[in-house]
């Protein structure tokens, strides 16, 4: 695999995603699907704590403005999510566990 | 993604699609992990024999956006909020089995440091968004889209069927899931659930349908390799 023949797609598709993220502060803070049933049949107490927070409720700790919390969560969501797909993709395709034919897929995409 | 107001909730954590811990009884969280276990295995498989090396950059690149597009809560009916899943729009573009460890990435990732979805629950979200809503999304377009030669329209119409119907499919086990853990019972979350996402699923398929079509300008290619798992 030649990194090269991929950089651009991963530097404009990954930039898209953390683009996307900029705007998180605007998303709405209204119950979300779920949550909004879950509210209006009365179950949404049975919710339990997580036992660890890392990143909970997509806001940095230690950040007091929460518009930046938010964005620098999603930002290091992002980088994270993208590393674990990449990582688990890769491996995937190195440990490929079939010979294919070179036309199926290959090739600079 | 939510902001949750703190003076009135102290202990939700932004479920979302994405079930908390407690929602689901122990056997029905035991089962969620069973059936996602089973059907990612089977994803895992299937992707190692079958994926092309340029799957490898664009199955990052869905996840990060799949990641960044479910925190953009929309407004949806009735002080209630919603997010893309974006399961259809991956299965769309990368085939069932790789949207499948797409989907699982994005959602493991979101419990494991997020604690967006519980931990106990993360296999049956993993079933519900990565399982379900994939396979759902990818028959419903692969089924529709031979139409597609009548019109161009109807090349987005199918778009849009796939995405909003792998949301309620999403939505619809995940009643299943509340009922069968005695949390809700059926008449009364399946009706809920499908109601509320009737409305997200639109959300849902403008947000794929101009996926979609961005992805068919600057890249048609990757339309073109939409069904990279080839029988043998």
């Amino acid at each position: 695999m030649k990194l090269r023949h991929y950089l651009g797609l991963l530097v404009v598709g990954i930039g898209i995603a953390l683009a996307v993220t900029l705007f998180s502060p605007l998303a709405s803070s209204e119950p979300d699907g779920l949550e909004r049933v879950a509210q209006n049949e009365g179950f949404v107490k049975q919710a339990k704590d997580a036992p660890y927070k890392v990143i909970a409720d997509y806001v940095l700790p230690g950040v007091d403005n929460e518009h930046l919390a938010t964005i620098l969560a999603g930002i290091i969501g992002v980088l994270i999510v993208a590393a674990v797909a990449l990582a688990v993709a890769f491996l995937l395709w190195r440990l490929r566990g079939a010979q294919r034919p070179t036309s199926s897929g290959d090739g600079p995409g | 993604m939510a902001m949750i107001d703190p003076s009135t909730l102290q202990s939700i954590e932004a479920p979302a699609m994405h079930i908390p811990d407690g929602f689901v009884s122990g056997p029905v969280a035991v089962a969620g992990f069973a059936l996602a276990g089973v059907a990612i295995g089977f994803a895992v498989w299937r992707t190692n024999r079958t994926l092309g090396e340029r799957f490898v950059p664009l199955m990052g690149v869905m996840a990060a956006f799949i990641f960044a597009a479910q925190m953009m809560n929309f407004p949806v009916a009735g002080g209630t909020s919603g997010h893309m899943l974006g399961a259809a729009l991956a299965a769309m573009l990368l085939g069932p089995w790789p949207a499948m460890i797409v989907m699982t990435s994005v959602v493991g990732v979101q419990a494991l440091m997020f604690q967006d979805g519980g931990l106990a629950a993360l296999g049956a979200n993993v079933f519900n968004m990565a399982v379900v809503a994939c396979l759902v999304g990818y028959a419903v377009h692969v089924g529709s889209i031979r139409f597609g030669h009548l019109a161009p329209w109807v090349r987005y119409a199918a778009v849009f069927a796939a995405a909003w119907l792998s949301v309620e499919a999403a939505a619809i086990a995940c009643s299943f899931e509340l009922a069968l853990s005695n949390t809700s019972p059926l008449s009364v979350a399946l009706p809920a659930m499908v109601g509320v996402h009737a409305a997200i699923g639109v959300g849902e398929g403008l947000v794929t349908v101009a996926a979609v079509a961005f992805v068919s300008v600057t890249r048609p290619d990757l339309l073109a390799a939409e069904v990279p798992v080839t029988e043998d």
